[in-house]
């Protein structure tokens, strides 16, 4: 297993922290992981992305051109990155603000419109853990629990009702996939 | 052992704290801050000495004076602000005393930008200040190795009363990688013999690199030259993959290498031997063991984020009857794996119809 | 019985090493020297003191003041200090520069040393010239002074102003005592010796930066006589840069 996943979205949608939380899933069940954001000035108030690479091997580049898998979160990523999806590969597009498709006939594209099942699940900045509850039921690169534990651990301490959120943004992006037509 | 994931700037931080040090002295500066930031917190709370500097200059000149009272003691910066700290770097280098320094290469020359870079090396291997003198430059590629190499470097400055360079780039500093962490180290020492402590019941000391008399400036010189002989004697560290079959040898140093070794892994499914060279010490650079591999695999392929420094070392070591490419991006590009296979693949030889058919592939 | 009745008025000071001299006649160091050994001695601080030589004439104080030395790059003896001090901060840690070192090359160490309160103590010696490469302009060269680098006197429409950096420090919230004084006469030199001695103390009692600036002559490069250049400190000098307490805090008040 190999998967290189880029998320993409504006500065604040949590994209570096849904990358970091699928690594350190990776990394809890036992593979070899990176994560690199792209850093600097770009990243204030502009658009962020990161790349997260889960592999059974070592990981050599920890950059990559067209990656397995492409998660955007806004309309200026959904150019740059769903051209450079690999082929047989998948794109997940946040449709409460993507509009677009991608047109692309060689690679899996799910619209699941993350922000708005975010809001629904009591937390609307959570759209980036819905697109990774998403992520998991398309693929199985990482356990449903594992993630789950990870959030707990970041925010059992801080509060109850954030915790409870994010754990049903992950729930339902997950339930919106498994619901899917296959 | 607990694996944890740990951004390669604060990994390095937490590794040089565990490693003994005792006085850290900063300067923001892109792609590095994280590494200030977090000793920001660390030091202050185990008791140790922080400054954030005024600049540079300030910084390496801080971690001089530590360094002449006997501290563990640590700067980090990015490209630019490692060219101010080159006066500090000779004086230290002339005073012979110990510190570490940290460079998070970014793209130049001038302001350039904060993208991952390797256009330090030259700055970094042959001195980079006035004077003749080296510092031991490691470079890691993964985290892990940032973490132990950091970890260990006070031992090595202290040991040959020197500087010793962690160079790594942007990719380095601000990706995250598992790590397991070090056992913290009890800090303080007994006297060392040099250190500027209070003249307290012995005779005074004086630190200095300043040397009027010609004859006397060279007796220093030969000392150090001495010693730096005695560090490419000891020192030298490289790593090697799939040496033994290859028929083609990529040899880069750092994050350039581990984005060299997908490529490689590539070549190989693909049919192609490609083995890879990868210096960790950069000065002393391992210019034996590669000229021992390139008797064996005449056709090289350096790859580095600059416009061919390393090249040259490469060069020295394999002298004229090796073929010798290079492919590089500057300013802050990084090379990308399949570019580094389509360079693979016009240099590898085609003796099987499999490397053959690999070629016509790409 | 003539030698029981004898009586030492004068002596060297113990941590001032009995060396020949290499600084000029008439220069103002030897005196400066003087008065920092003696200091040193009185309050028995020796074994826990550090210097910080600077680049100029004075990089070889050390070679006159018997404690522990580090010699630092031209106007980097504050950033030097600072290191030091805050590995070993109970030592006594002082630093030794001139006007060239101090207020140009080395204006920003200066500054933020002072911003931070760092504690220790700056022996400013200012003569107004670079006086171990020749006699250039400095940063305090007096307007019209002529000097090596200004043979028509210093412009001040091309050249800029002198700095007077004891009242520009003593802005800061940071120092704990700044002060001006001069080694033209044995009145300003008892003066001086107190001040130094002041500035060590607040150091001790741990109170924050502390600096003396000290108005020196360089008859060498003024091209005067030894006693010219003594009567020029009052006549130019003073007049420009006022002798006075800057900054003292209330916590260095109370140490009198």
């Amino acid at each position: 297993m190999h998967e290189e996943i880029i998320i993409a979205g504006f500065g604040g949608q949590g994209v570096l922290f849904a990358g970091q939380l699928l690594a350190y899933a990776g990394m809890n069940e036992g593979r070899h992981v990176t994560w690199i954001p792209s850093y600097g000035p770009e990243m204030r108030g502009g658009t962020a992305n990161c790349t997260t690479i889960i592999s059974d091997e070592e990981i050599g580049a920890p950059v990559v051109r067209r990656p397995s898998t492409a998660i955007v979160l806004n309309p200026p990523s959904m150019d740059k990155y769903a051209p450079l999806v690999k082929p047989h590969g998948l794109l997940i597009v946040d449709s409460s603000l993507i509009a677009q498709q991608s047109g692309r006939t060689d690679i899996r594209e799910i619209a699941i419109p993350a922000k708005d099942i975010a809001a629904e699940a009591g937390l609307a900045k959570a759209a980036n853990v819905v697109a990774i509850g998403a992520l998991i039921a398309a693929t199985g690169i990482v356990q449903f629990e594992t993630v789950v534990e990870l959030l707990t651990l970041k925010f059992g301490q801080r509060s109850q009702e954030i915790l409870a959120a994010n754990k049903r943004a992950l729930r339902l992006g997950a339930d919106y996939v498994l619901k899917l037509p296959a | 052992m607990n694996r944890e994931l740990w951004e390669g700037n604060q990994a390095i931080a937490e590794a040089a704290v565990r490693g003994g040090l005792e006085a850290y002295f900063g300067y923001p500066i892109t792609p590095q801050t994280e590494l200030l930031e977090y000793l920001s917190k660390r030091m202050p709370e185990l008791g140790r000495a922080f400054v954030q500097a005024e600049s540079e200059l300030a910084a390496i000149n801080m971690v001089y004076g530590a360094a002449t009272a006997g501290a563990r003691t640590m700067t980090s910066s990015s490209s630019p602000g490692v060219s101010l700290m080159q006066e500090g770097l000779s004086y230290i280098a002339g005073s012979e005393v110990p510190c570490v320094i940290v460079d998070m290469m970014r793209g130049g020359p001038g302001l350039g930008n904060i993208s991952p870079g390797q256009a330090d090396y030259n700055q970094l291997v042959r001195g980079g200040g006035h004077g003749d003198y080296h510092s031991l430059v490691l470079a890691p590629s993964t985290i892990q190795e940032a973490v132990t190499l950091t970890y260990n470097a006070f031992d090595l400055a202290e040991k040959y009363r020197g500087i010793v360079v962690i160079a790594a780039d942007g990719n380095i500093g601000q990706m995250m990688e598992p790590v397991v962490m070090p056992p913290m180290r009890q800090i303080g020492h007994a006297d060392r013999g040099w250190e500027l402590s209070g003249a307290a019941g012995r005779p005074r000391r004086i630190i200095s690199s300043i040397g009027l008399d010609p004859e006397v400036m060279e007796r220093i010189n030969a000392r150090l030259q001495a010693r730096y002989r005695e560090i490419e004697a000891n020192e030298v560290r490289f790593a090697e993959r799939q040496t033994e079959d290859a028929d083609l040898l990529v040899v880069a140093f750092g994050s350039a290498a581990r984005i060299a070794q997908t490529a490689i892994r590539e070549a190989r499914a693909r049919g192609i031997r490609v083995g890879l060279f990868r210096p960790i010490t950069l000065w002393p650079f391992p210019y034996q063991r590669l000229a021992e591999l390139a008797q064996r695999i005449p056709r090289l392929l350096v790859v580095e984020m600059n416009a061919g420094q390393m090249l040259n070392d490469v060069r020295l070591a394999v002298g004229p009857q090796a073929v010798v490419s290079f492919y590089g991006r500057t300013g802050g590009q990084v090379p990308m794996p399949e570019e580094i296979l389509a360079q693979i693949g016009g240099m590898a030889p085609t003796p099987s119809t499999n490397g053959a058919r690999a070629i016509a592939l790409l | 019985m003539l030698a029981e009745t004898m009586t030492v008025v004068y002596e060297r000071p113990e941590t001032l090493l009995p060396v020949v001299s290499h600084y000029c006649p008439g220069c103002s160091h030897g005196i400066i020297h003087r008065l920092v050994a003696e200091v040193i001695d009185e309050l028995g601080v020796r074994e826990q003191t550090i210097g910080v030589a600077s680049v100029g004439c004075s990089v070889f104080s050390y070679n006159y003041l018997d404690y522990d030395f580090a010699q630092a790059p031209h106007g980097r003896a504050p950033a030097m200090a600072t290191g030091i001090k805050r590995y070993r901060p109970n030592h006594v840690v002082f630093t030794y520069q001139g006007d060239g070192d101090l207020a140009s090359i080395g204006a920003a160490e200066i500054i933020h040393a002072a911003a931070r309160g760092e504690n220790i103590t700056v022996i400013f010696v200012n003569n107004a010239v670079f006086g171990m490469t020749g006699g250039q302009m400095a940063p305090t060269t007096l307007p019209h002074m002529k000097t090596t680098s200004s043979p028509q006197g210093r412009d001040v429409a091309t050249m800029g102003f002198p700095i007077r950096v004891s009242e520009m420090l003593a802005t800061l919230d940071g120092p704990a005592y700044i002060v001006r004084r001069a080694v033209s006469d044995p009145a300003t030199i008892n003066r001086t010796k107190k001040a130094i001695r002041t500035a060590f103390q607040a150091q001790l009692h741990g109170l924050g930066f502390s600096m003396v600036e000290i108005l020196a002559a360089c008859p060498i490069n003024w091209d005067m006589q030894p006693e010219d250049a003594l009567q020029h400190i009052k006549n130019a000098m003073i007049p420009y840069y006022p002798l006075g307490d800057y900054k003292v805090i209330d916590a260095v008040k109370a140490l009198a």
